[in-house]
Order: C-alpha cells, then sequence, then structure tokens
C-alpha cells in the first residue's frame, strides 16, 4: 500500500476514533457517578444531530447546534428524573434493562417524528467536495471539525472535573458516594447533572458528525456499542484511555476495510469487543481492581 | 401430579382455542397463533436461562436466526447429482429432492437432516460462545450477549449466499408422520397442533429439570453464586448448560418457524427481536415458566396480528420499561400460577 493512501486511511480512522471516544466518555460519566451503563447513550447522538437539522432549516448554524445540545441535554435529565432517580436501591440488570427500554422508546420516538428518512446537516465549514491537503492525503474540513471538537470535548471536561466546585463534587460522588452525600454533596443532583452533561456530549458529537455521515432514527444502537467498545477497551470510567481506545478501535475498523468486506465492519469491532470482555475486562490499560477507584 | 397440572390445562386451551376459532369461522387465527407458539419456545429456554440460572441474554434472536438459516441455507441447496459429494450425502440417506415451480427436480438436504444440523450448529455456536460470555455478569454480560446478537445480524446482512437483506425463500415444508409443517391454509390446523405439541414438550422438560438435582443448582446459582461455589455447586457448568440448552431451544424454533413461513430474513436476528423475548419474560415474571408462556403467547399474538401498528416495538419497550419500573418481580405471579413451583 502507498504511503498517501495508508495515511488516508489513517486520518479516516483517527476522525472515526474521535467520534467513539466521545461516545465512550458519555457512557463514562453516567457509569462514573452511578454505576449504571446508559444504553441509551447512541441515541442522544442522533437525537442531537435530528434536532440540529430541524433547526437550522430557518436559524444560523452555530444557535441551532446550541440548542439542540441544550434540547438534548433536557431530555437527558429527563431520562434520569423519570426513568432512574425514584428506584430505591435498583439492580444492575434492572437498571441495564430500563436503558434498554428508555432507548428503544427514544428511537420509536424519532422514528415517529422524524420519519426513516436520512438526513444531513450543513458542513461546518466548506461543503462536501472542499478538502484540505495533508502529506499527499485529502481531509476533508468536517473531520478537522470532529477532531477538534472531540479535543475541546475533553479538554474542557479535564478542566471541569479538576478545577470547578461541580466538577469535583461529581467526582466525589464518584469515589464514595456516602461519604460525598455526609459532606453535604447532593449526590442526587449529581446524577442528573451526569446524564445531562452525556445526552450534550453525545448531542455535540451528533451534530458534528451529521454532515459526514448522516443521520437517521436508527444509528443509535450501532454508534452506541462501538463507544461502549472503546469504553471498555480503555477501562471502564477511564476516560482519558478512552481517547487512545478509541485512536485504535477506528484505525482497526479503517483497516478492516482493505482485508474485508465493507459489510463486516461493524463485525469487527464488535468481535473486538467480545475478545476485550473475554481477555481483559479491565481494559488494554488497567486491571479491574485499580478500576474500582473510578476517576474521570 | 400437581406440577403437570398446568401442562394438561395447557393441551386444553390449545384444543379449546382451535374449536372456537373454528365455530367462529375465523381459522385465520391460527398462523399467528402458530407463529406465537415458537415465539414462545424462545421465551421458555431463556426463561430457564434468565429465571433459574440468573442470567441475561441479549442475543437470543441470534441462536433463532442461525437455526433457522442452517436449515434453510441447506434444505434449498441446488446439489449436482452426479457430484461425488452428492453420491455420498445420498447414501448417507439425508438427501431429498423437491420440485420448483417449473417442475424441475432439485436436489437439496433433507428437512430433518438439516433440522439435526441446525441444533447441532446452535449448540456449537452457543458453546463456543458461553464459555466466555457466561463467566461475565451485570452489564458485561448484556453487553457481550447484544454484541452477538449483533455479529449474528450483520453477518447474515452481508453475506452473499445468506441472501443478504433479502434471506432465504423456498423452504420446503417440514413432513412429520404423515403430516406437514407448513404455511399451506391444507395444513393450518395440523402445523398448529404441531407447534404447541412443541412448545408443551419443550414446558415438560423445563418443568422436570426445574425440579431435579440441576433445577436446584440453578436456583442456588441465582440465590448467592458464592454460597452455591461453596457449597460445591460447579456454577459455571450449570450456566453454561442453561446457555446452550435456551440456545438450542431458541434454535429449533428458528427452524420450525422458517419451514412454516417457508423463508428467513435478517430481521430475525435484530437486536430488537432478542430485546422482546427478554420483555416477555420480564413479564411472566423471570422465575415463572408459565407466566411466560402466557405473556409470550399474548403479547405476540396480539403484536403478530399487527394490532399495534407502527408503535410495535415502542409497545414491548413501555412495557418492558414499566414491568422494570413497577414490577420488578413480574405482572403476572398470582398465587396459582406458582403452585407447581416449590
Amino acid at each position: 500500500m502507498p504511503f498517501d493512501q495508508i495515511l488516508q486511511y489513517f486520518l479516516a480512522g483517527v476522525t472515526e476514533g474521535a467520534i467513539y471516544a466521545t461516545i465512550a466518555i458519555g457512557f463514562n460519566i453516567i457509569y462514573n457517578t452511578t454505576g449504571i451503563i446508559n444504553f441509551a447513550q447512541g441515541e442522544f447522538l442522533v437525537l442531537g444531530g435530528m434536532i440540529a437539522v430541524t433547526l437550522s432549516a430557518f436559524l444560523p448554524l452555530p444557535l441551532a447546534i446550541a440548542l439542540a445540545v441544550a434540547a438534548t441535554m433536557a431530555v437527558g435529565a429527563l431520562v434520569d428524573l423519570v426513568f432512574i432517580r425514584w428506584l430505591a436501591s435498583p439492580s444492575v440488570l434492572r437498571l441495564v434493562v430500563i436503558t434498554i427500554g428508555v432507548s428503544i422508546l427514544l428511537r420509536e420516538g424519532m422514528l415517529h417524528v422524524w420519519d426513516e428518512k436520512v438526513r444531513a446537516l450543513r458542513h461546518f465549514t466548506g461543503s462536501e467536495i472542499s478538502s484540505v491537503r495533508f502529506l499527499g492525503a485529502h481531509i476533508a474540513p468536517q473531520a478537522l471539525w470532529v477532531l477538534g471538537i472531540a479535543a475541546v470535548i475533553v479538554a474542557v471536561l479535564a478542566i471541569f472535573f479538576r478545577f470547578t466546585l461541580v466538577g469535583r463534587a461529581m467526582r466525589a460522588c464518584a469515589a464514595n458516594r456516602t461519604a460525598a452525600r455526609l459532606c453535604g454533596i447532593n449526590t442526587r443532583w449529581m446524577v442528573t447533572l451526569s446524564f445531562c452533561l452525556s445526552a450534550g456530549i453525545g448531542a455535540l458529537a451528533g451534530c458534528a458528525l451529521s454532515p459526514l455521515t448522516q443521520t437517521q432514527y436508527d444509528m443509535g444502537a450501532p454508534l452506541a456499542i462501538k463507544g461502549f467498545t472503546v469504553a471498555i477497551l480503555g477501562g471502564l470510567g477511564n476516560s482519558m484511555a478512552a481517547v487512545a481506545a478509541g485512536l485504535i478501535l477506528g484505525l482497526l475498523e479503517v483497516f478492516s476495510i482493505s482485508l474485508l468486506p465493507l459489510a463486516y465492519k461493524d463485525a469487527v469491532s464488535l468481535a473486538v469487543l467480545l475478545i476485550v470482555l473475554f481477555l481483559r475486562p479491565g481494559g488494554l490499560f488497567g486491571r479491574l481492581e485499580a478500576q474500582r477507584l473510578k476517576e474521570f | 401430579m400437581r406440577r403437570y397440572l398446568p401442562v394438561l390445562i395447557l393441551a386444553a386451551v390449545v384444543i379449546a382455542v382451535q374449536l372456537v376459532v373454528r365455530a367462529a369461522g375465523a381459522v385465520y387465527y391460527l398462523t399467528q397463533a402458530t407463529m406465537a407458539a415458537y415465539y414462545c419456545l424462545v421465551t421458555v429456554g431463556l426463561c430457564l436461562l434468565m429465571g433459574y440460572a440468573g442470567q441475561i441474554s441479549l442475543g437470543h434472536a441470534g441462536f433463532f436466526a442461525i437455526g433457522g438459516y442452517v436449515s434453510a441455507f441447506l434444505t434449498t441447496l441446488r446439489l449436482e447429482a452426479a457430484a461425488p459429494a452428492s453420491r455420498f450425502l445420498s447414501r448417507l440417506g439425508v438427501l431429498a429432492e423437491r420440485q420448483d415451480l417449473y417442475e424441475n427436480l432439485l436436489l437439496g438436504v433433507s428437512p430433518w437432516a438439516a433440522l439435526a444440523a441446525a441444533v447441532l450448529a446452535t449448540a456449537l455456536v452457543a458453546l463456543v460462545i458461553g464459555l466466555p460470555v457466561i463467566r461475565l455478569k451485570g452489564h458485561y454480560l448484556a453487553m457481550a450477549t447484544m454484541g452477538f446478537g449483533l455479529i449474528v445480524f450483520r453477518v447474515l446482512l452481508g453475506t452473499r449466499f445468506l441472501g443478504e437483506a433479502d434471506g432465504i425463500g423456498g423452504v420446503p415444508p417440514l413432513p412429520l408422520f404423515g403430516l406437514e409443517v407448513s404455511g399451506g391454509r391444507a395444513h393450518r390446523v395440523e402445523s398448529y397442533y404441531v407447534a404447541w405439541a412443541l412448545v408443551l414438550a419443550a414446558l415438560l422438560l423445563a418443568v422436570n429439570l426445574i425440579h431435579s438435582r440441576v433445577g436446584r443448582a440453578l436456583r442456588s446459582i441465582h440465590g448467592g453464586e458464592e454460597a452455591a461455589n461453596a457449597l460445591g455447586v460447579n456454577t459455571t457448568r450449570y450456566k453454561l448448560a442453561t446457555f446452550v440448552l435456551s440456545a438450542v431451544f431458541a434454535g429449533v424454533a428458528g427452524v420450525f418457524l422458517t419451514h412454516y413461513n417457508g423463508g428467513i430474513g435478517p430481521s430475525e436476528a435484530a437486536s430488537m427481536k432478542s430485546v422482546r423475548y427478554v420483555a416477555i419474560v420480564a413479564v411472566g415474571g423471570m422465575d415463572n415458566l408459565w407466566g411466560t408462556l402466557i405473556a409470550g403467547a399474548l403479547l405476540n399474538f396480539i403484536s403478530l396480528r399487527g394490532y399495534l401498528g407502527s408503535y410495535d416495538d415502542a409497545f414491548f419497550a413501555g412495557i418492558l420499561i414499566l414491568v422494570m419500573l413497577f414490577f420488578p418481580d413480574g405482572l403476572l405471579r398470582p398465587r396459582w400460577l406458582k403452585r407447581g413451583a416449590p
């Protein structure tokens, strides 16, 4: 394979990996504060994309995206308030099944609101034919936007969790819920906030992704399962490792196309998920024991 | 004797339904009742796994599809009669001739040999997947089984010789002691009875299993796996065996429904199908075979008749959420249903 072709594949893999990493971070935030894997995470991406597409018809693009993110955050908070918050010490299995149900409800709701048509947001800059040359490879400006937005999300989150009072309260809640409550932190609102935050991140990623891969009501589940693969690969709850794991999976997927039929691309990442679950359930970078000390 | 009473009641209900439907002149209801029976078979197996061994599986539609596709693929083969492989197979007696639309003779694997192959394939896949999967817990187990189901779906959708998005059609009927499992109008009543007889047989097997040493071991796993281990129960082995058994139930259901429908498509492996099976078991009350059966028969029938329209999936998701929020022990567990259980 010539160098520029390898570079082309590499860039595509990095772009996909960045998206997977942001989904994984969404999983991690909720997992850390609640111990729940939110199966509806993928639906947040689609919902954000859909709302932005609709709003962008009569609003400037940045405003449409901002409103879409806000609306999805409200939906995220609602999911917690309606389905999760008032349950007294529910089992993991119960929560898993509830979030699966919520994801299907969201998906079916979107089907009835936006039908099954494939939609796409405008490219943030340029159009689908514009490209930037980079060492002989072509990269779409939108891919740069995706990378930039993912980087900003990671950086802002890191600052939020280390240096703000609310962020520190969420970390305390993740480390030890009872102790956090004793310190006067309202842990219930921290859970709601974590759902808000995950939904917002998901919606933003969904908007950035929409011009590249289009948005359809039923693409949430495949995205969620890849995000989950990445979260597991990096070690559940560890967001920085999720970025590295996202890039690994993205590259693996893209290069698998040169060996296997395109139709099997999703099967490759699922196979990675199963293999990692069997061999290293603690992730590539950590151990299961170390993971109990949750860190964002 | 008490534990077999529900089996007799079910047999009576099955016969009563056929008579009532006939008297009312609405025999077409039997078509959906037959299909519902096969989906019930899947949920009975899943109930053993979820309720008694305490393991969730979000990939059972995958096993259903594996059974159905293996059978469909083998029975619709077009073998050359003169080829050495076909001659070898026909000497084993596993080949069958059939006619196509233009009355040309085609040579494929006989439905019963295909059934055996399908069951074997399902059990083998379940064993290979189950060995590592069954050691996982909580959301790891949920995601791993869901991932398995999605892989099956993607592979079916992307494989040329399995018909890609179209699936496999033209599957011949399954002959059975002079009866026939097929969707033709002439065979509607007999197919209905065959389907429910199969469910009855599966229930008998499940009931006996629950009341045996194996059943007690499984319940001890559900109660507390570490305690069960300490008492000398090989929990991994029992969980694995239940996983494989429930997968085989799903595979057999897949084979029969494929013969009944005359074909199978990739949508049978869709993750929504798996979620639907889990929802039915949850409504039935997890460790309640009879509750699962009633929930499965009613909900599947309603859904297959198309009463829910485009809100089909949303209906099952809504039920699943409501049950899990308000009745985590299941809806259908009045005392008369639990009589057979210890």
